[in-house]
């Protein structure tokens, strides 16, 4: 196995299958550290990190937290609400200043794609993309990876679908990149306005019927419909949606035997998936948000961990 | 780096002797040995570890659990080594509290490692016991720790290697001193 070589997670596009299997089988090894009584582990004492998000998140932002806070390093939150942003402070500035604290490394979440990458051209620290616009999720496309293999024992060969706002999603973009690196074939599922051709240049089927698409499937992965990215009308009614793209009971029975069901999160209920979908056994939901912590602990473990590291980005 | 292999000090009926005297120890120092657990560490540790446990299993008709430690995440040189370790499996199925745990290793050298796996050990509990028990024991102590149960002592140079080679992983039971070729 190969030794993690980036100084930077910035999204899932640059890194190979076999870093990607690098990350989930140390991802592996962390599980277990949740379920101990000391859930703590002292490998990352005297590391500071500054979780900067300027965009709102319950999930991803926690689960860095509790990721850092596992392997003992001290982990700061920046607000955008209550920071000097709201005074006018450019990013650039915020940044610098926070970088003049000395942290070994910034996790970034931004509403704009590009940002973590932009922060990485004159800071010093690494820098983990924690979603950034519509671009990519690295961590959300590896924790599913991981999920996947999990309950799946593997990735390849399986039928993937993804369905829903995919236009504006960057978990289906990154796992656009992920999964056919690791042998998956996917097929993206969506209202044509949210799922432009332009898609099936990444190499991934695309298809505006889902019966049609879920037949066979391994894995359906729903997204959330993103109201608050809805200015634009790119569909007629939360109903017409609900009947054509929702994964329901009668529609998921076409998929394959022990298929499982997957959604980033936060869920609209009764929009893209019903409460009885979201409960169900089949459902790994719960699952992908506890495997986060995991996965995250091995991103900053193979990020941060070793002084001379060979870094080759 | 090519390695010159300096001496063969043990070989597999050696290794069996040792395994064999030293379980004998650890049955009479732990009367009650349903309290005993065994430590692994990895890589070579584990395999050890089970050959004690069987052994045991026959003389004394008990069932000794084995698990295994990975101690990479409690190492104290962990930002000054090179790239990072890969990080493997701890997998000790088994409560570590109140028990007397054997931790086993196949080289005593600094002793760091077994600082780290003490360390680890007990955040996964409060063992009322740890004892040691290593192959060989080759000096150089950087820290106040030693072995409760010694195959070998074997007086070396630092700058010398010693390699325990295991059939479970490596085909062959035997203990070589290697050293780095080229240096002198």
């Amino acid at each position: 196995m190969s030794a993690f070589k980036h100084k930077h997670l910035l999204g899932i596009k640059t890194l190979t299958a076999s870093e990607i299997r690098t990350i989930l089988q140390t991802a592996e090894s962390f599980l277990e550290i949740s379920t101990r009584e000391v859930k703590k582990v002292p490998t990352l004492r005297g590391k500071t990190i500054i979780n900067l998000f300027f965009e709102p998140s319950t999930r991803t932002r926690s689960s860095f937290e509790l990721a850092a806070k596992r392997l003992s390093a001290d982990i700061v939150n920046f607000n955008q609400a209550s920071s000097s942003a709201v005074k006018g402070e450019s990013l650039k500035d915020t940044v610098l200043n926070l970088e003049a604290m000395s942290p070994d490394a910034l996790i970034v979440r931004h509403r704009s794609a590009g940002v973590p990458h932009f922060i990485s051209t004159f800071c010093r620290s690494p820098i983990i993309n924690a979603g950034d616009g519509s671009h990519e999720h690295p961590t959300q496309a590896l924790l599913d990876a991981f999920t996947i293999q999990q309950k799946k024992k593997k990735i390849e060969g399986l039928k993937v679908v993804i369905v829903g706002d995919i236009l504006h999603s960057r978990v289906a973009r990154s796992n656009i990149f992920l999964l056919p690196k690791l042998g998956a074939k996917i097929v993206l599922v969506g209202p044509p306005p949210l799922l432009p051709q332009e898609f099936k240049n990444f190499g991934v089927e695309i298809d505006y019927n889902f019966e049609r698409a879920i037949e066979g499937a391994d894995v359906v992965m729903m997204l959330r419909i993103q109201l608050e990215r809805q200015q634009k009308n790119y569909f007629p009614s939360i109903r017409e949606y609900r009947n054509l793209y929702a994964l329901t009971k009668k529609r998921f029975k076409k998929t394959k035997k022990k298929a499982i069901i997957m959604h980033p999160g936060p869920i609209n209920k009764g929009v893209e998936l019903s409460t009885d979908m979201a409960e169900s056994a089949e459902s790994v939901i719960l699952k992908q948000v506890e495997n986060g912590i995991a996965v995250r602990m091995a991103v900053l473990y193979l990020l941060l961990g070793g002084k001379e590291r060979e870094i080759t980005d | 780096m090519q390695e010159k292999i300096k001496a063969k000090v043990m070989d597999s009926r050696k290794i069996e002797r040792a395994i064999h005297r030293m379980t004998t120890e650890i049955v009479e120092r732990n009367r009650n040995l349903k309290k005993l657990v065994i430590v692994g560490i990895r890589t070579r540790g584990i395999y050890l570890g089970k050959r004690i446990s069987k052994l045991i299993k026959e003389l004394e008709k008990v069932d000794i659990p084995v698990g295994v430690l990975d101690i990479t995440l409690y190492r104290d040189d962990f930002s000054e080594i090179e790239a990072q370790h890969m990080v493997r499996k701890t997998e000790i199925n088994f409560s570590v509290a109140k028990k007397d745990v054997l931790l086993v290793d196949d080289v005593l050298f600094t002793g760091r490692t077994i600082r780290a796996a003490m360390d680890s050990l007990i955040d996964l509990g409060r063992p009322k016991t740890i004892q040691l028990l290593v192959l060989i024991d080759r000096g150089h102590r950087e820290l106040p720790i030693r072995a409760d149960y010694a195959g070998k002592f074997l007086p070396t140079s630092k700058r010398e290697q010693v390699q325990v080679k295991l059939k479970e992983i490596d085909n062959s039971d035997e203990v070589l001193i290697t050293e780095p070729a080229g240096l002198k």
